[in-house]
């Protein structure tokens, strides 16, 4: 009987020892997408609780395989549907691996100022939604206020507010706008005073206190065992940052704080994440300030497409356009794992290449899978009630779980 | 830089660089046999028997100078059309699947990639679960996209397809959905039992 209930949506049940057997989701507004939980309830209390995912699976490993790697650039975009620009960098750093290549100064730096405007955009949209679970609904409002201005950005360079694609093996897609500094600034300027508010609405709010303070506890050593990454895992005092500690694309340049929890409950991580933002503004100062002029991808044809300007003169520049957009770009047998920090924790690409225009096979160590995957442990003994604070601090995003 | 001139004596080879700390310290553990670690683009690779698994893991987890305390992901590589060791295009490689763990320490900061080799008539190896409890969706992803099974896992049912879904997704002979499948010699075994697409589309007009 009881997997009846697991098995079927929408239905519960009531145990011989008076336990009840619920479904929460997948269409339930706190979980953040098609997420469902069974849980197993005494009264009001969690005694168990059981993800289950695969809603949104679309079998996107899989198509990777089975396009080539220019093409697989848009489809990172659509997993982590909050931080296209973390996932764009992961997958062209494990393919640069794979080259034996590095993008130029250019590049790497304006990639630093669009995957840290990423993680405000991200953490904004989980301060948002986990507010409006909470029931503060201003904060929701607001914050939604301010990512316009990033998406704003976003669409500036890429064309596109989501789904950027705007971080291609070798550099950019295109080079920055020439506007782009001054919006940056703008930011720079706007974003301090908006986060105190923020912090003015909630840091010190009894309600919102009495909601995160204590609830979904885990110790560092658990939070290590299960995997917790990013945020997640810094707000039980774990100090790993993988941009602290395998540095990409100029991190060790720039000087930053990697904010830690010591509770590793609710409230830690909601605070973990206000104290990033800050963070992510101060780096996004120091690579605006150094941002140098130069090329913004590799000048190798067998990777990156020729200028417009080429195309129109060189014959040679035609034919590599050709082969590229029909055969793709050759990456040379091997294989890498490169993780980055994405604003949910370690993202990794592993790819495998058979020196093809396509991956033999590339995975994703998705955060948001792992993060997730610890809830069981952490929901034990909560209200179900408080479940709801406990999943949206863990900030998952069901495309990066499902993939 | 100058060339050495006809009288100048041979230049004396080189030593090999000492080994990375972490191959030495599971040589001296482990000796030559049980585990062949190379380096892959610089990232080390250590692959091992899967009898081994267990005992190799726990090591790597407990061990003071190794202190692997974070496993960071499970995979797994279909090696059906394809052979890392080389060979003719479109062969692939026998054991067929490589099971992938990476692993990483947070305390020490270091990264390694495991890998376990398994013949397709039996794949199976024991589960991490019990070493790293982060194993647990790893594994079960595993499962789900290439059907290795993982022994002693508390619950290894499929996880991002439906419970009855038929075959393992990411195995190479299983054919792309919704695409034109090329029945060509150099893809074999690739009458699995699926309703091909092209057929469904015909029937869904």
């Amino acid at each position: 009987m009881a997997d009846t209930v697991a098995a079927r949506p929408g239905t519960t049940l009531v145990e011989e020892d008076g336990k009840l057997l619920l479904n929460m989701g997948p269409q339930h507004p706190a979980t953040h997408g098609v997420l469902r939980l069974v849980l197993e309830l005494d009264g009001e209390i969690v005694v168990s609780c059981r993800p289950v995912i695969g809603y949104v699976h679309t079998g996107i490993e899989k198509t990777y395989e089975n396009k080539t790697y220019h093409q697989d650039v848009t489809m990172t975009d659509r997993m982590d549907y909050l931080c296209p620009l973390s996932n764009n960098l992961a997958f062209a750093l494990c393919v640069e691996k794979l080259f034996g290549i590095e993008a130029p100064p250019r590049a790497q730096v304006a990639r630093v100022i669009l995957a840290e405007l990423t993680r405000l955009n991200s953490h904004l949209v989980w301060l948002g939604t986990q507010a409006l679970d909470l029931g503060a609904i201003s904060v929701f409002l607001y914050c939604f206020r301010e990512r316009e201005m990033l998406l704003d950005i976003f669409e500036l360079c890429s064309g596109q507010r989501m789904m950027t694609s705007y971080i291609r093996p070798g550099g950019l897609y295109y080079d920055l706008p020439d506007d782009f500094a001054e919006k940056v600034e703008e930011i720079l300027r706007v974003f301090p005073p908006r986060i105190d508010e923020y912090e003015d609405l909630l840091t010190n709010n009894e309600l919102w206190r009495d909601r995160t303070i204590g609830i979904g506890k885990i110790g560092p050593a658990d939070a290590i065992a299960w995997g917790l990454s990013g945020p997640s895992l810094r707000a039980s005092g774990v100090n790993w940052d993988v941009r602290k500690s395998e540095p990409y694309s100029g991190y060790e340049k720039y000087e930053f704080d990697v904010p830690l929890g010591t509770n590793g409950d609710v409230y830690d991580r909601y605070m973990c994440r206000m104290r990033e933002m800050r963070q992510s503004l101060r780096i996004i100062r120091q690579a605006l300030d150094v941002l140098p002029g130069g090329d913004f991808v590799v000048h190798d044809h067998k990777i990156a497409f020729p200028s417009r300007t080429e195309l129109a003169t060189s014959m040679e520049a035609l034919i590599h356009h050709f082969k590229i957009a029909t055969e793709g770009y050759r990456v040379p047998a091997g294989e890498a794992f490169v993780p980055v920090e994405s604003p949910r924790g370690e993202m990794g690409f592993y790819i495998v290449s058979d020196g093809s225009g396509k991956p033999y096979k590339a995975h994703v160590r998705a955060p948001s899978f792992y993060n997730l995957a610890a809830i069981s442990k952490m929901a034990e003994g909560l209200y179900v009630a408080d479940l709801v604070a406990l999943i949206g601090s863990l900030d998952p995003v069901l495309g990066d779980v499902d993939r | 830089m100058t060339q050495p001139g006809p009288g100048a004596p041979p230049a004396e080879p080189e030593a090999p660089p000492p080994p990375h700390p972490i191959v030495a310290r599971l040589r001296e553990r482990f000796g030559e046999e049980a585990i062949e670690i190379e380096e892959i683009n610089g990232q080390l690779v250590a692959r091992v028997g899967r009898e081994r698994l267990i005992e190799v893991a726990t090591f790597l987890r407990d061990d003071s100078a190794l202190r692997f305390d974070h496993l960071a992901d499970v995979t797994a590589v279909d090696y059906l059309i394809y052979n890392p060791a080389g060979g003719p295009p479109g062969e692939g490689r026998l054991p067929r699947f490589d099971v992938v763990y990476h692993l990483y320490s947070i305390a020490l900061n270091h990264r390694l990639r495991l890998k376990v080799a398994l013949d397709e008539d039996d794949a199976n190896v024991p589960s991490l679960t019990g070493i790293w409890p982060s194993a647990n969706w790893g594994e079960r992803e595993t499962y789900d996209m290439y059907g290795v099974t993982f022994a002693g896992h508390p619950n290894l049912t499929r996880i991002l397809t439906p419970d009855d879904w038929q075959g393992h997704p990411l195995r190479k002979d299983y054919p792309l959905i919704e695409e034109e499948i090329e029945f060509t010699e150099t893809l074999p075994r690739l009458n699995l039992p699926l309703r091909p697409v092209h057929e469904r589309s015909k029937v869904d007009g």
